[in-house]
């Protein structure tokens, strides 16, 4: 009654919601977790808890993200469809002329601090939804997929300056996200 | 006058945020502790970004509530 498969099953959702996170493309993202499902039904095997599927799942659902990253290389990359070239990403903090910050940053605590909440990692996640398409995949081939800079320039056929623009802009439009719906509630 | 190694808060900032992708030149983390050992804002934007840091790596490795499977099976079915 609660079989394997079952277990499998039930975990849809949870990898769809990465995969989209990562693929920003529903088509793909649906492909990816198809594959991820019939890779693991494949060899079935037991673990204690839920934590442990999860793990391991997600394990072969990044293999199948990252081989649909690279199939897809460049409109991932999506540099010709990149609508903001012109922008500096630092306008998202403001500095004075003599290049001192307008306002000085804001304290968001000690950066140790455990912030394993659920609540938390919404905000984040939906602040991560928010990026542009290709700056969010890029962001989350660094932050979730974990390769490095070189990896992802190999994967993409992108120079090291084209990533660390677009990687750049994502950090200050997370940090701007995340100060405004995280850091900064309960003092608005 | 302007000091080899003297950087406004405006390029530490570009210095902090692209230490997250790439390795810094000697340069770039030579003036970055100079600057952090006179400036009272960056030392606020460092914390951020380590925030950051942190609050992704912990984001990346939960994988929610650690239920066993049984009673999170019978549950997920009620939808």
């Amino acid at each position: 009654m609660n079989s394997f498969e079952e277990q499998i099953v039930a975990l849809r959702d949870y990898l769809l919601k990465f995969a989209r996170l990562q693929l920003r493309n529903d088509a793909w993202a649906e492909d990816a977790v198809s594959d991820t499902m019939l890779a693991a039904l494949s060899k079935p095997q037991s673990f204690g808890n839920r934590s442990q599927l999860k793990t391991w799942l997600v394990g072969i659902l990044k293999h199948k993200l990252i081989d649909a990253l690279r199939h897809h290389g460049r409109e991932v990359s999506g540099l010709e469809t990149s609508s903001d070239d012109g922008e500096d990403p630092l306008d998202y903090i403001a500095f004075k002329t003599d290049g001192h910050f307008s306002e000085a940053p804001a304290d968001w605590g000690n950066p140790e601090e455990q912030l394993r909440s659920q609540q938390f990692f919404q905000v984040l996640e939906a602040c991560t939804t928010q990026l542009p398409a290709n700056q969010g995949r890029l962001f989350l081939m660094r932050e979730w997929l974990e390769l490095s800079s070189e990896e992802i320039c190999k994967e993409l056929a992108l120079t090291p300056t084209n990533l660390y623009v677009q990687l750049h802009r994502a950090r200050l439009r997370l940090r701007a996200c995340l100060e405004l719906n995280w850091f900064m509630k309960g003092s608005a | 006058m302007t000091l080899p190694l003297m950087r406004t808060c405006r390029e530490v900032a570009t210095i902090l945020v692209a230490r997250e992708d790439r390795v810094l030149s000697l340069a770039d983390r030579l003036a970055l502790r100079i600057h952090m050992a006179i400036c009272d804002a960056c030392p606020r934007f460092e914390n951020q970004m380590l925030t950051m840091r942190n609050g992704l790596r912990q984001w990346r490795n939960y994988t929610g509530p650690d239920e066993s499977i049984r009673t999170t099976a019978s549950e997920e079915k009620k939808f």
